[in-house]
This record gives C-alpha cells, sequence and structure tokens, in this order.
C-alpha cells in the first residue's frame, strides 16, 4: 500500500522529468500561457541563444495586459504598449505559438481564457509569467506564476526546475450566508493568514463551502492565492468541474473524456494524508469585506470602522498601518459606510467573468450610477463580453450609467489607458490594493461584484446584505 | 549569468515591511521589452515628489547611498506581481544582494536566476545592519556565498539558502543549459503523457 497522498502530491509526482539528490526536480510543463508583458525578454533569450521553442503546441498566447479597452479600431496610442505587443504577434509567428490576437473573439485576460477555453484541465501543470496563475488551480490543476526568466526556460524546455513547496489546507465549512460570494471567502481567508502566510505552499481549498461554489466562484478563490503569499491554491475537481468542462473547444471529446475523467476523479486527496500546514474558517464567520489598507489583509467587514495604527502590537504593523491610512487618505474610527467613492471597477482576473457580471447586474438593474461616480465595467473576454450582449447584460449596465468596455486586464493594474487620477478613490473587483497599482496616487478598495455594484449606485460603500433585504 | 562568490559593499537601509513588486518597479515601465535600464525607474514613485521632482528625503536620493550594493529592507519584500523588471530594477541600479528577514517566493526565485543574492536573517539581525548602514552610511558588509556569512564591523552572521541554487549561483550557471542536458528524459517523458491531454494549433 502507498502513503496517502495530497491533490498536490499527486500532481507533482505524475510531473516529475529528472530527480536527483540535492537538486530541484523538474517538472513538466503541460500548458505554457503567455501574454506580452512578460514575454519579449525571454523571446529575446531565445534568439540571442539560437534555440528554438520546444512545445509550440503547449503553449498559448493572447494580449491583455496593455490593450485599450475602448475604441479598438482606432489602434494603440501609447507607442510603448504598440511595440510590446506588436513584438509579442511577431514572435508568435516566428515560433509557430496559437496566439488569441486582438480582434479574435476570444482574446482576454490570459486567466478566463484558458479556462474559457477548455484548455486548463484537472491534474495539469500550468505556468505563466503571471502571479495570478493559481486561478487554474479551481480545476485541480497545479499552476503557479513566474518571472521572466523562467518564462524562457519553459519556452526552451517545457520544463521547469523547481523545490517542491509545502502544503496548506484551508478548510472552509457551511453554508454561506446570503449576500456573501467567493470574493469574501478569499478576503476572509487571506485576513486571517495574512499577506505572507501562505509563503512557501501551496494551498488546497477544502470543505463543503468550497464545494458549493461555482467554478466562476473557486477561479476567484484560487486567483487570489498569491494575496496570501503561496505559490498555488488548488480545488479538488467533482462533478462540477467536469460539467463545467465538457463540451468546450479543448476539453477531451470521446474515449479520451471517459479516460480523462477516471484519472481526473482519481485527483482528491487521499482521506489520510496530512497537510504541513491547515487553517479552518467557518463559512458563518465570512462577511462582506472591503479593504482599507495598502495591502490585501488590510481588509476589514463592511460594518466595521477604518483601524487606528494603536491596536497593532507590531511596532512594522503600527507604521504600515499609519502609511497606509496616510496614503489612502482615511482617519482611523470612520465607519466604513461613509466612505464616499470617485470610480467602480468592475473587471479583472479575479471577477470579471459572466457569474460575476449576472451578479453585478443584479443589483444595478433599474438603478442609476450616483452623480458622483464614474463606473465601468470590463469583461475577461470576448466571449464574456459576447455572452454578456446575450444575455442583455450590458443594457441592464449602460442603462444604469455605466461604461461598458471591451475586454482585458484595464484598471486592475493601469498599464493601458484605464487609470485612477491621483487621489481618486475606487471600489474596485480586482485583487491589489498597493499604492499606486491603479494609477500613481490613486486609492484602491477591494471587494466583490456585488458590493462594488451597491457602492457605484449609492456613492459610498454599502452593506449589500441589507441591499438585498 | 556572471558568477556570484563574495560580495564587499556598502548597504542602503530601507526598512519597511511587505514592499510589494509595483513600489520596486512600477507597471508603467513594463511596457519595454528590453531587459536592461531599469535602474532609474527603481522605487520610481517613492523616489519622486507629486510634481516629478527628487525627494531628497527617499534613501536613493541621498549622496551618500549612491555606492551601497547591498539593499537592507523589511520581511516579506518583493510580495505580488512576478515582474522580473523589479530584480533587473535592483540589479541595474548596482545592488548586488538585498539582505531582508523573508522574501516573497517568486521575487526570490527570479532574483537568483539573475545572480541578485538574496539573504534572510534573523530580524534582530537585519535591524541591527539597518541601523548601521543609516548611522555610518561608509560601513562596509560582506556577504560570503561560499560560506554563507555575513560579516561587518561589530557584526558576523550566517544564512541558509539552497545547496542547487548556491551551486549555480557560485559558477554562473545557466539554467537552461543545465535542463538541455536532460533533452533524452524529456523526450522520454513526452512519450508517456496521457492522449486526452489539451494540445494547441
Amino acid at each position: 500500500m502507498t502513503a496517502p497522498k495530497t491533490m498536490f502530491d499527486k500532481v507533482w509526482d505524475t510531473h516529475v522529468v529528472h530527480r536527483a539528490p540535492g537538486e530541484p526536480d523538474l517538472l513538466y510543463v503541460d500548458l505554457h500561457l503567455v501574454h506580452e508583458v512578460t514575454s519579449p525578454q525571454a523571446f529575446a533569450g531565445l534568439r540571442l541563444a539560437g534555440r528554438r521553442v520546444r512545445r509550440p503546441d503547449l503553449t498559448l498566447a493572447t494580449i491583455d495586459h496593455g490593450v485599450p479597452t475602448t475604441d479598438r479600431h482606432l489602434g494603440i496610442s501609447d507607442p510603448l504598449s504598440k511595440t510590446q505587443i506588436d513584438a509579442l504577434v511577431r514572435s508568435c509567428e516566428e515560433f509557430g505559438i496559437t496566439l488569441f490576437d486582438i480582434g479574435d473573439a476570444r482574446q482576454g485576460i490570459v486567466h478566463v481564457i484558458g479556462p474559457e477555453q477548455g484548455i486548463s484541465q484537472p491534474g495539469m501543470t500550468i505556468v505563466c509569467g503571471d502571479s495570478h496563475t493559481a486561478t487554474h488551480g479551481a480545476f485541480g490543476a497545479l499552476a503557479f506564476g513566474v518571472g521572466t526568466s523562467e518564462v524562457e526556460h519553459v519556452l526552451a524546455t517545457q520544463t521547469l526546475p523547481y523545490g517542491k513547496p509545502k502544503s496548506m489546507a484551508v478548510t472552509v465549512t457551511g453554508s454561506l450566508p446570503p449576500g456573501i460570494t467567493a470574493k469574501d471567502v478569499i478576503l476572509g481567508i487571506i485576513a486571517r493568514i495574512g499577506v505572507a502566510g501562505g509563503v512557501g505552499h501551496v494551498i488546497e481549498y477544502r470543505g463543503d463551502t468550497i464545494r458549493s461554489l461555482s467554478m466562476a466562484g473557486r477561479m476567484t478563490v484560487c486567483n487570489m492565492s498569491i494575496e496570501g503569499g503561496a505559490r498555488a491554491g488548488m480545488i479538488a475537481p467533482d462533478e462540477t468541474t467536469f460539467a463545467y468542462l465538457e463540451g468546450r473547444p479543448y476539453a477531451p471529446r470521446g474515449p479520451d473524456w471517459d479516460a480523462a475523467i477516471q484519472a481526473w476523479q482519481a485527483l482528491p486527496t487521499d482521506q489520510d494524508a496530512t497537510f504541513d500546514t491547515e487553517v479552518h474558517i467557518e463559512a458563518a464567520d465570512l462577511v462582506p469585506y472591503v479593504s482599507w489598507g495598502t495591502n490585501p489583509a488590510q481588509t476589514v467587514p463592511i460594518t466595521a470602522t477604518v483601524p487606528s495604527p494603536d491596536l497593532f502590537d507590531d511596532p512594522h504593523d503600527r507604521e504600515s498601518t499609519d502609511r497606509a491610512l496616510r496614503y489612502m487618505g482615511l482617519k482611523p474610527g470612520m465607519p466604513i459606510t461613509d466612505i464616499a467613492l470617485d470610480r467602480v471597477f468592475i473587471g479583472s482576473c479575479t471577477n470579471a467573468r459572466i457569474e460575476d457580471l449576472r451578479e453585478a447586474a443584479r443589483i444595478v438593474a433599474g438603478k442609476k450610477v450616483h452623480a458622483s461616480i464614474g463606473a465601468m465595467v470590463v469583461p475577461g473576454s470576448g466571449l464574456v463580453k459576447l455572452q454578456a450582449e446575450e444575455e442583455g447584460l450590458d443594457e441592464i449596465f449602460r442603462d444604469a450609467g455605466f461604461e461598458w468596455r471591451e475586454a482585458g486586464c484595464s484598471m486592475c493594474l493601469g498599464m493601458n489607458p484605464d487609470i485612477l487620477a491621483p487621489g481618486e478613490r475606487c471600489a474596485s473587483t480586482s485583487n491589489r490594493n498597493f499604492e499606486g497599482r491603479q494609477g500613481k496616487g490613486g486609492r484602491t478598495h477591494l471587494v466583490s461584484p456585488v458590493m462594488a455594484a451597491a457602492a457605484a449606485i449609492a456613492g459610498h460603500f454599502v452593506d449589500v446584505r441589507e441591499w438585498e433585504a | 549569468m556572471e558568477p556570484v562568490v563574495s560580495i564587499r559593499a556598502t548597504m542602503a537601509p530601507l526598512p519597511r515591511a511587505d514592499i510589494d513588486t509595483d513600489q520596486i518597479m512600477p507597471k508603467q515601465f513594463l511596457k519595454r521589452v528590453e531587459r536592461t535600464g531599469y535602474g532609474e525607474f527603481l522605487f520610481h514613485d517613492w523616489r519622486r515628489t507629486p510634481d516629478g521632482e527628487l525627494d531628497p528625503n527617499f534613501v536613493l536620493n541621498k549622496p551618500e547611498y549612491q555606492d551601497a550594493g547591498v539593499l537592507v529592507t523589511g520581511r516579506n519584500f518583493g510580495g505580488g506581481s512576478s515582474r522580473e523588471h523589479a530584480p533587473w530594477g535592483l540589479q541595474d541600479w548596482g545592488f548586488r544582494a538585498i539582505i531582508a528577514p523573508s522574501f516573497a517566493d517568486i521575487f526570490r526565485t527570479n532574483c537568483t536566476k539573475i545572480g541578485l543574492l538574496p539573504v534572510e536573517l534573523s530580524p534582530k539581525e537585519v535591524i541591527w545592519l539597518t541601523e548601521l548602514a543609516q548611522h555610518r552610511p561608509e560601513a562596509a558588509v560582506v556577504i560570503d556565498l561560499t560560506d554563507q556569512t555575513v560579516t561587518a564591523e561589530g557584526f558576523s552572521s550566517t544564512f541558509e539558502i539552497d545547496g542547487f541554487v548556491k551551486h549555480r549561483l557560485l559558477h554562473g550557471l545557466d539554467d537552461i543549459e543545465i535542463t538541455l542536458q536532460r533533452a533524452e528524459g524529456i523526450a522520454e517523458f513526452e512519450g508517456q503523457r496521457p492522449g486526452y491531454l489539451p494540445v494547441l494549433g
């Protein structure tokens, strides 16, 4: 009898190409996702060394970070972004890589299109030069972000030397209270473990609360694993996963489908397997969260007030709280519901799937965006946009006063023209509230799509649980 | 990659916790397709006042730290985005090592791929070196990778580093070259991959 294994162990063990004492394992990469920002220097490195892309057929590229979300017919006005995007187009032609280019309905945020196309599947290893690659772990894949040197390594060899991280189980149990979303689940987890709580670990999210989530919700949870410092996040595949995948363009068919299902059903963590670290959270304790500071662990419940630096024992925490409050222009003791907003952004690889847009549309239907607010919806992919338009969601958003944009990363990181002005305050469904993240001097509050939608109407944060009552 | 054996340099102190890569290299500089020249953008938004002038109070703008080769900073340095532009910027500015109580995973890996040495010391030791750098900017620190030691006047400590990473750094080895020697094993592995796995094109 073999020792019980975690799902992470199983995926790891089936991808080791080479193992030797004193060396990191050499892992095979089943899918390499590429975008324009972290790849040009890697392709340049290949050319310099006269190397080829080993497996262009296991590599998928798209353009998402720098792409404009409006007036696409005018082209890309930023010359640097244009150069970068042109470079990716040329590299894909030169090395024979499939590219979902601007103008292709399948173009979109790299972490939205992989699942959407059915390319991200259980048991796979997936890497991308982007820290939010853990998103694909929602399928029971081992998916992690890498730097440009590693992108070059994967292009050249389809493998990566990687020291095996530790394992962490985050178990969430119980029914989610009304108004609480997957975003609140992960914000609650990060508030608990901190921004470095997951460093050196791969997290498996477990428990009936996690199993009750849709694939979109699971992707939201896994997406923000890096905000807790973790290498990756995973969720065991089940009937929800299989139902999502079946029939998608790159999902297996016929006998392949049957073989895949059989393999995928063997992936979940064995009953007696143990984890290096365990965290348990009750769903009943979760609330709608709003970030008040400049890292994703600096969040409080919507019913709370802005914290005081005096609440923290650690001098570093006091200093960083004080610094964050000054940057955010907030005073301790201020109720979160009194925070007035200038902008609302619904989008990003965390929350720009069709399910996210449906939830937000339900909140804003028949209402008007507050006069002081500029609000926008940026679908995660061209196909999400088309689906939303088919369902009439675009009209609901437009009638309410939202801008309805083209797909891309957009204001999550402001590498395209969608940025906050200095001092502007934004309710954002994205993943990072770092200083300057959405534009130099911009102030970001992370929330769920329904919380962002409700705030857009009210002009300030509101408790979406009362909104719905 | 240039081999890293021993580093002797002065230190620049930046005692803040959780400095993320958005601060180290803001996104507006990620549009370049080059691998060099990022030093001038390092900590861009912290180095400048809101009207774009260099802030004389920021450590990297002070004359006494212009030649610093080691950054001494707070816990969980380099979190957030995987952008290798952050270590590129630190290296291009002139840093050869970073001393902190802890590092974010992707950032640490990115550093070791380009020969920028991440050195983990205890929080107390980091505070000691920070204060030394603040009070005596001319004080040098010596980091010896072979012995895994950090020494300065009145200070001596050791640090941990993965044995293989150390070997690669000491000899300036190219990861890709090492892996390409395993091409046969990779091909063999590929021959056994399940047929249901997705293929593009």
